[in-house]
Formats: structure tokens, sequence, C-alpha cells
């Protein structure tokens, strides 16, 4: 659509002015003309023609600093502007375990840093991967050839988060896992363009599996999510189920999603196994324990063992479904004062207590802007070499320290949730049992299958 | 001990039962379908957000209003069905002349928003509604153990799935409501109000999917995105049993809980797929579906 011209006086006066312009030009142009021509110029005319090159050098000259001077600002911090992509499941099963409170804690993080970095303003943009690779990794595509993202963070669903860091290796970009449980993120799959902050499930079965094989739980019926988390997860339990003496007598595997779990119950029940290890997560484990309490399982004498629990989880079943589940988690609100000062105020401004993923979220971000600051640049390899050298002790991690293998080991704990007699308010939920300390929590480098590791 | 295909007796018997009372909820909900799709000739996709919002009306009431299970039995069919006459009266009719697939569209499109909508206010975890105090711990039959509330869900919803059948197929109010669907003209001419009788049936399919809801509540996390995960399901049955056909949806529900719950003991990767399976053989073998007319 064409805009209606200006009115004609005001055309006729810029074709008028057009003309003058011209005119001056030319005249200008025959003086320089005349000059070459008769190779030597009239003392105006030569006056004229200095100040002219003198401006234009001058002019020309002070561009090119300029120029130097932002290239040198500008190569540490591309764009002079730090970008942080929260890349998340906004509104499906996972949306509460991370979501829309995990952007929140990364514009905490973001706040409590100041805004900017170095004088380079911090932008935050996120968006919704609907749990789907394909969506995941041209979202992160598209930040990386338009936005020019420097920091991709959230990361949820491990098949989204594999797609991710692939994208992101190919661009030299740089991306920190905080949900994703896959052990392989940072195994098999790791890239020297990402790192894996909260937790994976080589802690979670270590942890859980063998405080309840101790406990004397040493036979297992595994319910296991029929896809690669839960495959991934099932491995795990049963060489640490098997280490420690104990024996996996049956299992199901179930589809992904399953919302009624009584059949697959009544088959644990029968098959007299003294734990229910449940390798699945989010809503599936929910129906499970949910399934599991009405059919009145552990009154029978059998004990549930929750390999992935999240605090979310806990709090929408109640305490009088969940009482007495063991579980592995990176941190819990109200670990400590450090731990319960910041869930205070993440608690004001979302109206929940933060799960360890949200929590890892905000110290992740803290950390790498940290790191940008120190070394005064973004460039991928250069902040995570920061990362590495500095020790990482935060509200939310402690003995922490990130790996070549990209995995920030830090110290995991053993909970047992409260039964509702103990709990005394909607959020008092766990008990910590046990600190794992980091070094034994996590797989040890000298079994890893990374590429950046040297065995 | 007998074995039945390798499976203990007392298991088999179990996983039977099992199937009958999930069978129970696809034959509530698929019953609400085959009754709007078979009188007003809309598929609701609505239905599975109906059924969800029963089940939030049954959580929120007692969480604000203090409505017990039992009242919220009554009151959340109530109010989901009359949300739902709103919805005919404000929205379907107006495109009542058009072919089926903007009807599909418009319920669709109102499903995404009722649950768009919670998720924004409650996510996607879910609550847990208590079971009522009347029906909790369970029966130790020969073969399982029942929870109480489980023989209670599949007691209700074979009592409300016979008596809708009862009223549509065998009495007078019925014969109205399907001779006012062969010919809604005729019917205007002997004074029977037919768009109200419209109004009224789309209100009492919903309703049925809300009393699915109510009943579901307790076994379930109560969660926005409960209803569009059985959705399909439903409509599954809905097909395999005959679009449209009352006894056929009825019958099909209770089945398919009984084939689903077998799967789930012999092969139990299988157990989400088994209904497709099923309705795939029925759609090439008898189009019109087990219970269906030849159109």
């Amino acid at each position: 659509m064409r805009v209606a011209g200006p009115p004609p006086e005001t055309r006729h006066q810029g074709t008028e002015k057009k003309h003058n312009s011209n005119f001056r030009n030319h005249d200008e142009a025959r003086l320089i003309h005349s000059a070459r021509h008769n190779n030597k110029l009239p003392n105006r005319a030569m006056e004229t023609k200095m100040t002219f090159i003198k401006k234009t050098l001058a002019s020309s000259v002070a561009l090119a600093v300029t120029a130097v001077m932002a290239t040198a600002a500008q190569a540490e911090i591309s764009d002079g502007e730090i970008r942080i992509g929260y890349l998340a499941d906004m509104s499906g099963t996972y949306r509460d375990l991370a979501g829309p409170g995990g952007l929140e804690a990364l514009r905490m993080a973001v706040e409590d840093f100041g805004g900017s970095v170095n004088g380079a303003p911090i932008q935050v943009f996120s968006a919704d991967d609907r749990n789907s690779a394909d969506v995941g990794a041209n979202t992160v595509r598209e930040w990386i050839d338009t936005r020019n993202v420097d920091m991709v963070a959230g990361l949820v669903a491990s098949s989204v988060t594999i797609a991710v860091t692939r994208v992101l290796e190919e661009n030299n970009s740089f991306g920190i896992v905080s949900a994703s449980a896959a052990s392989s993120i940072t195994n098999e799959h790791c890239t020297p363009n990402h790192i894996h902050w909260v937790y994976d499930t080589y802690p979670l079965a270590n942890g859980t599996a063998q405080a309840v094989v101790q406990q004397g739980g040493d036979t297992w019926f595994m319910l296991t999510a029929d896809y690669a988390f839960g495959h991934a997860l099932e491995g795990d339990v049963t060489r640490v189920v098997e280490e420690n003496g104990g024996q996996i007598v049956g299992g199901v595997r179930h589809p992904f999603p399953t919302d009624d779990f009584s059949s697959y119950i009544l088959q644990a029940q029968g098959s007299g196994a003294k734990i229910i290890g449940l390798a699945n997560a989010g809503a599936d484990t929910v129906n499970a324990i949910n399934t599991a309490s009405q059919f009145g399982v552990v009154e029978a004498g059998q004990q549930l063992a929750g390999l992935l629990v999240f605090l979310n989880d806990v709090h929408a079943m109640g305490l009088d479904a969940t009482q007495g589940l063991l579980l592995t988690t990176g941190w819990y609100w109200d670990m400590d004062d450090e731990a319960r000062e910041w869930a205070e105020r993440y608690y004001e401004r979302v109206g929940r207590m933060p799960t360890m993923v949200q929590a890892g979220i905000y110290s992740s971000t803290y950390h790498y802007l940290q790191a940008v600051e120190a070394t005064g640049s973004d460039d991928p390899a250069t902040v995570r070499e920061h990362m590495m050298r500095q020790p990482i002790h935060d509200f939310f991690a402690r003995n922490g320290r990130l790996r070549e293998d990209g995995r920030m080991v830090h110290d995991m704990y053993l909970a047992r949730v409260k039964s509702p007699e103990e709990s005394t308010h909607e959020w008092d939920l766990y008990e910590i049992l046990t600190t794992i300390p980091a070094e034994e929590a996590y797989r040890p480098l000298s079994e890893s299958q990374c590429k950046l590791v040297q065995n | 001990m007998t074995m039945i295909f390798g499976v203990p007796l007392a298991v088999f018997m179990g996983q039977l039962l099992l199937g009958l009372i999930n069978g129970a909820f696809y034959a509530l909900l698929s019953l609400g379908l085959a009754v709007i799709f078979g009188l007003l000739k809309i598929v609701n996709f609505a239905h599975g957000a109906m059924y969800m919002l029963g089940a939030f009306a049954t959580l929120l009431g007692m969480r604000y209003l203090g409505i017990n299970y039992w009242a919220a039995l009554l009151l959340a069919p109530l109010f989901v069905g009359l949300l739902g006459m709103l919805i005919e009266r404000v929205l379907l009719r107006r495109i009542g002349h058009l072919d089926h697939l903007y009807g599909l569209l418009l319920t669709f499109g109102l499903a995404l928003i009722f649950e768009g909508t919670l998720v924004n206010f409650f996510g996607v975890s879910g609550a847990r509604y208590p079971t009522p105090e009347a029906l909790q711990g369970g029966y130790q039959t020969g073969f399982m153990f029942l929870p109480k509330y489980r023989a209670w869900v599949l007691l209700a919803a074979l009592v409300v799935c016979f008596a809708t059948w009862y009223i549509i197929e065998r009495t007078r109010l019925g014969a109205y409501l399907r001779a006012g669907t062969e010919n809604p003209a005729l019917m205007q001419a002997f004074g029977v109000n037919v768009p109200l009788l419209v109004t009224l049936t789309y209100g009492f399919g919903v309703a049925l999917a809300a009393f699915a809801g109510v009943l579901a509540a307790p076994l379930y996390p109560v969660s926005p995105t409960m209803g569009s995960n059985l959705l399909i399901v439903v409509f599954a049955v809905v097909v395999i049993g005959g679009m449209g056909s009352i006894l056929g949806a009825i019958v099909t529900g209770l089945a398919m809980g009984l084939i689903e719950g077998l799967t789930k003991v012999y092969y139990p990767e299988a157990a989400n797929t088994v209904i497709f399976l099923v309705m795939i053989l029925v759609l090439l073998l008898r189009p019109a579906g087990l219970f269906g007319k030849e159109a």
C-alpha cells in the first residue's frame, strides 16, 4: 500500500531544495575540475579543497577510531548484549517442575546480577518446546540465526536436550541443562558446548536404590516407562540393586503416558517383591503412587521406591499417598538457611516453593554471568573453562565443581517424605536423611564415554 | 494353582475386574458422546474438557465452598450441564446448518480454551481429591484386594448408563428426542419445542461426562489435561460401537475395558494401542461399527 504523498506545497519546496543542492555540487565540481585542468589552483578554490580534505580526513580518522574501539569491546561480548534464551515445557507434563517458574528464577538471577554484565545489558527471552525434539532444535537454531543467542537455559525433556545440544555444538553456542534426567547428556552425548547442572539418572539410582537395598529391600519389581529414559533408569537401578546383593524379581514396561496403573500394581502385588521401583517420571509416577495407595500396597507390607520424584509431584499427591517414600534430590528448599532464604524470595514472586530444577536454573545462570563478567567474554570455550576452574558453592550447590565432561557434580541428598503428622505446613514435605558426597554421587570419569574425557 | 495362559487364575480374575471398572468409565463417556452425536449430529470434541471440568468442579467445590463428594455427584454435572446448554444456545446452534466438521472444530477450540485457562491457573501436576470416608478401604476378595471406591465406581457407572439407555429407548421423552432428530419440522408442528429439546440433550450429554469426572476425581490426579488424554480412546470406543448407538457405546465401553485389561497382563507395551487395533479391524469388517446401522 502506498502512503499518500506530502501536500503539493511541501513537495514543491523539496524539489526546489534538491535543485539548489545540485547546483551547488555542480559549482564545486567545476571548481575542482578547473583546478586540476589548469594544474594551479586559484586561492579561494585551493582553500576550499584543503578544508574539504581536512574535514574528510579528520572525520574518517574519528570514525576509524570509534570503529576500532567498538570492535575491541564487542570482540568480547558479542553485540554488546548477553542474550539468554529459556527453552522449556511451558504447558505440558513437565510444566510444573521447570516451566514458567524456572523462567521466573532465571529472571531473578538476572535482576540480582544487576541486569547487565560489564555494561552489556542482559536480555532474556523464552519459548515452549512442547516436549518435542524437533520444535526445541528448530527454536534454538532460529535463536542462533536471528537473535544471536549467547546461552540457552532450561532444557527439560532429555530427548529435546540431546537434539538441542547437537545444534549448539554445530553453531558453537552454549547451553546449560537444568531439568533433564538422562545421564547420557554428559556421557555419550557430551559436547564442549553444554553443561549439565542439577542432577541425572546416575545419582538417582545410586542414592535411592542403594539406600533401599541397605535397609533390607532386596527384592524389586520394576515399573518402567517404555521409552529411552525409563530403560536407562531401569538399567542403572538394576546394576545398583544387584551390586548391593539385591535381586530384580519382575517388572512391567508400561506405555508412556499411562493413566491407569491398577493392573500393573496388581501384578506387582502378585510378584511378592518387597520393593516396587518406579522408573518413570511426572504424571506416570504420580498415577502409580496414587494407585498403589488405593490398593493398600504399603499396608500389605510392600514399599515404593520413586526414582525420579519432584517436589511438585509430592505436593500434588499429598502426604497421605506419599508418606515414607524415599527419594534422591539435588536440593530441597528447607534444607538450610541459605536455601530457605532464597526459596522464600522465590515464593513471594511465584506463590509456590521452588523445585530443585528451578533453584538450579537460578544457580547456573548466576554462575554463568559471573564467568562472563570475570572473563569479559561470552565465548563458549572461555566461559566454560572459567566455570571449570571456579569451585561452585551457593545456596543450591555444595562442594560443586564442573568436570571436563560438562557434568556439574555436587552433594546430593537422600530424603524421606514426611507423614501428615510430621508436616507443619503445605510445603513441609521432605526430611533429609543423608548427604551423598559430590564425588560419590555421580558417574566417575573413569567410566565415562564422553569424547572430552581422556581415559 | 489354576493357570490361564501362564497367568494364575487369581491374577487373571483381578485383571478382568479392573478392566471392567475402566470399561465403566469408557462406557459413561462414550455414552454421552453417542447421545450427542446420535441426536444432534455434533462430534463433541469438548467432551474430554467437560469430563475435566466435572472433576475440577468437584475439587474446587470442596476447596472453596465446602461441597462434599455426595453433593458434588449431583451439583457438578448440573453445573457443567448448564454450561453445556449455554454453549449450545450461544455457539453450536449458529453452526447447526453447516457441515459436521465445523462443530468438531468449534468444540475442539472450546476444549483448548478451557484446558489452557485452567493450566494457567493450576498447572499440570494436578491436585488430589480425597476418597470419601465411607468408601475408603477395600474388600479382600478371594483373588485380589478390591478398593471400595472402585467397586462403587463400577456400580454407579452401570446404573447411570442403563438409566440413560432406558430413558432414551423406552420412555415417551426418549421417543420425542428420537423423533425430533429424525424430523424436527414435523415435531415442531405437533407442538414440541425442538430447539429446547436439543439444548437439554446437549446439556445432558455433557453432564454425563461431568459425572464421570466426579467419579474420577478421587482416582486420578485432577489436572487440566486429564480429559484430552482420555478423549481419543473414548472416540475409538464410539467408532467401534457405531456412531450414535446408545447400547453400542455402553457395551463396547465395557468390552474395551476388558480387552485393555487383558493386554496389560499379556503384553503391557501394547496396552495403549490395542483399542485402536480393534477399531481398525472393526472399520475394515463392519464400517458402521458393531451396533451401528448401515447408512
